[in-house]
């Protein structure tokens, strides 16, 4: 029995809590791409290096936070810039929608020189992250670190193995909730979300109804800056910033979104935490695991790991493609094909 | 007109490259110009993809990089043991896996629908993973300890590296084949989504499969289809050459090998242009521009869309392959790290919206012109900084940050270019004539 309790927490340790929190991280990602996808109707390929974008912001107001003494006591400083953050980041956004994307909507332009579009807009913000804060690593989180730390659990439950749980994970799921609860919201209680949902269930009709389509428009982008800074820097918290990371975040985000349905809020939040679990627990090592399970002091030789975690993107990928082998249009009804 | 135009554009970027040539040197303009002639083939073979048929292919990189395990694996000398250690256990490994993928395939295909389908096609995958692991596990290990500091893998079949080219083409078409199989006829998205998933797959594959291409410690000295060097500084014929030329062996005999690559990838590149210009011109050219032009009413008139999809997808993702093939062979070693997708694959996106889609000559001078901006863009963008920066005190850290991240402005200028280039002059260069 306290093999198995053992088993438990192990498995909690190494997968549960780092797949929710990173599932969140995804979700919110993933939101992100499918607002985009269901009012713009195109696959928005600048959406990591917008979230890299938006986090880099983040990351200059805390270090001038910091530099001036504020803080937030156990939290990170970072809650304190992210309004700044999703502030330029949505500034940033609704300029390139008027220079560029308006251009072509106007012309009512193919869904495909939408993407190509937003390939270039990829590069500027990739250029201008770099240009500004470089390509390397950078660490911003301070305040504490964990909110249970794996070693007094094990004291406190007596058992040989314990679950710890950082601050940056802890806030990952709380941020994330009360994101997506506000989203919801917004989208199901409100005029504008109302307006936003039924343009994006069919534009000629929305239009004939007096929606405005430029006000559409502009909410989407401000809710597409607050969900992928909050993303963005969620994810830098819990990991580290680095620009290129962020960019070859698009496959498990897209997966996420294509997943659970593109155009569909729901999908794209259990199309995140689908993606987040598999890649964990395929690439997790169980030795230790089938150790406690199994009885007596048998230990397997090798790691007993499915996959090496090199291949992470590999999951995304082969869900992916699943997904659209067996139900394209995700798990959750999306836009139809 | 329009060859008037063309010869306008070609006569210029020549000038340029002779430029490069007084002005710098020769062996740099040459080296523009091999990597300019391989750039050409990719953006044709993308041209083929996005120009005739409106696909939109975002795992350029991961096709060029199986041309680039071609190169390894048809031109490497086999090492010594390694067969013997591991090689069946590993090819074995890969052929049960493709065996438990096709019986899945098949069983899903011969079943009624149901959940004992379900069933048995998730068991058979799942035991087809952990008999082929317990296969191909111990084989690669063993592989990688035959003396891991020189060479720990399996190397290649020791065949002439010319032969190498074809079969990149030929492992990128079979990557396509899969791709296209799952996503054509889906929305345009999901193609484009899923060859950036495959591209960043190979490149994971090339970087850790040490049995296969050393991973990350890189593959050197893959033999050359041209003589080297430092044996044409010996041979009479040459010295004789050079003589007669009144030039130094040294820095002729480099010139002289790189005329050689250049030669080679010329009748390449001519070879595939002609092609690509017949396919343009016959029925099958037209019925792939009515699809792109009018999905609908091709399909009303009876041509399956999806299947012509498929086809143009491989066929564009061989051409890749193929001059992925070409880009190892000319660098002489695979190093998978250098494969970034910024690069790659959108560099050549680049090349072929300034060129002209849809018109192969387009396709060949965005090519060239794209190449050479892309090299002579370091010096031109560190020289402007310098400018910039010069009024500012020597010990300034902005100063420093400028120069610093001079490289990364190249990103954003192509960023730039493509936006400005997709809204002001969307055909390009050189535009595709209209029929």
């Amino acid at each position: 029995m306290e093999d198995l309790i053992n088993a438990f927490l192990l498995l909690s340790n190494f997968v549960f809590v780092p797949a929710i929190a990173y599932g969140s991280q995804l979700a919110l990602g993933a939101l992100g791409v499918t607002l985009v996808y269901g009012v713009l109707r195109f696959s928005n390929f600048a959406h990591g290096d917008t979230m890299a974008f938006g986090t880099m912001v983040v990351i200059l107001f805390t270090w001038w936070f910091q530099s001036m003494g504020i803080n937030l006591g156990p939290l990170p400083t970072a809650l304190l810039a992210l309004p700044f953050g999703i502030a330029i980041t949505a500034l940033f956004l609704l300029g390139s929608d008027k220079i560029i994307y308006r251009f072509y909507r106007e012309q009512k332009a193919a869904p495909v020189i939408y993407l190509i579009a937003s390939v270039g807009i990829m590069f500027v913000l990739n250029g201008v992250v770099r240009f500004i804060i470089g390509p390397d690593d950078r660490r911003f989180a301070d305040g504490e670190r964990f909110i249970i730390k794996a070693r007094a659990m094990k004291q406190f439950l007596g058992t040989a193995e314990g679950v710890s749980i950082k601050v940056s994970q802890g806030l990952t799921v709380v941020t994330a909730v009360i994101v997506v609860a506000a989203l919801f919201w917004f989208l199901n209680k409100t005029r504008t979300g109302k307006s936003m949902r039924a343009f994006s269930d069919n534009e000629d009709l929305a239009l004939l109804s007096g929606i405005n389509p430029d006000k559409v428009v502009t909410v989407t982008w401000v809710l597409v800056a607050i969900l992928a800074t909050v993303a963005g820097t969620l994810y830098g918290l819990d990991k580290s910033f680095k620009p290129f990371t962020y960019f070859q975040l698009l496959l498990p985000i897209f997966a996420s979104a294509i997943v659970g349905g593109l155009g569909n809020p729901l999908g794209a939040i259990a199309g995140g935490f689908v993606i987040a679990f598999s890649e964990i627990m395929i690439t997790y090592p169980y030795k230790k695991f089938v150790a406690y399970v199994t009885p007596g002091d048998w230990q397997p030789e090798g790691l007993v790991q499915l996959l090496a975690t090199d291949y992470k993107f590999a999951v995304s990928f082969i869900i992916l493609l699943l997904v659209l082998l067996f139900r394209p249009t995700g798990i959750f009804a999306g836009k139809s094909v | 007109m329009a060859l008037n135009r063309n010869v306008v554009y070609f006569a210029i970027m020549a000038i340029m490259l002779i430029g490069v040539g007084v002005f710098q040197s020769w062996n740099v303009s040459l080296s523009i110009l091999n990597l300019c002639l391989i750039s050409a083939i990719m953006a044709l073979g993308v041209n083929i993809q996005w120009g005739y048929a409106g696909l939109f292919n975002v795992g350029i990189m991961g096709f060029a990089a199986l041309g680039g395990l071609a190169a390894v694996l048809v031109a490497m000398p086999p090492v010594e043991g390694a067969w013997a250690a591991g090689g069946w256990g590993a090819i074995g490994g890969i052929a049960l896996a493709i065996l438990s993928i096709a019986l899945a395939v098949v069983t899903y295909q011969r079943m009624a629908a149901g959940r004992f389908r379900a069933i048995t096609v998730t068991a058979i995958c799942i035991i087809g993973f952990f008999i082929t692991r317990a296969v191909f596990g111990p084989a690669t290990h063993a592989i990688e300890e035959i003396n891991p500091a020189l060479s720990g893998y399996l190397g290649g079949l020791g065949l002439p590296i010319v032969l190498a080219w074809p079969v990149g083409g030929l492992f990128a078409g079979i990557a396509a084949w899969v791709i296209g199989k799952i996503t054509l006829g889906l929305r345009s998205d999901y193609l484009a989504i899923a060859t950036l998933g495959i591209s960043e797959i190979i490149i994971a594959v090339l970087k850790h499969e040490d049995w296969m291409t050393r991973g990350v410690k890189n593959v050197i000295a893959i033999p050359r289809p041209v003589p080297y060097e430092v044996n044409l500084q010996t041979a009479d014929w040459f010295l004789s050459l050079c003589s007669t030329l009144g030039t130094d062996p040294v820095t002729f005999s480099s010139i002289f090998v790189k005329i050689c690559y250049a030669g080679l990838f010329i009748i390449v590149l001519l070879a595939i242009l002609w092609l690509s210009e017949t396919a343009l011109k016959s029925p099958w050219g037209r019925m792939m521009r009515a699809i792109r032009d009018n999905e609908v009413s091709a399909n009303a008139m009876g041509k399956n869309v999806t299947k012509r999809h498929l086809q143009v997808f491989v066929l564009g993702s061989v051409v890749v392959g193929i001059a992925g093939a070409m880009l190892t062979t000319l660098d002489g070693q695979l190093t998978p790290t250098a494969y970034q997708p910024l690069r790659f694959t959108f560099l050549i996106w680049i090349m072929v919206i300034v060129g002209g889609s849809g018109n192969n000559w387009g396709a060949i001078l965005g090519g060239f012109v794209i190449w050479f901006f892309w090299i002579e863009a370091e010096p031109l963008g560190l020289l402007l900084m310098n400018v910039i920066t010069s009024g500012m005190a020597e010990d300034s850290g902005l100063r420093a940050h400028l120069i610093e991240s001079a490289a990364h402005m190249r990103l954003m200028t192509r960023g730039i270019i493509l936006l400005l280039v997709l809204r002001f002059s969307p055909r390009g260069l050189l535009p595709e004539k209209s029929a």
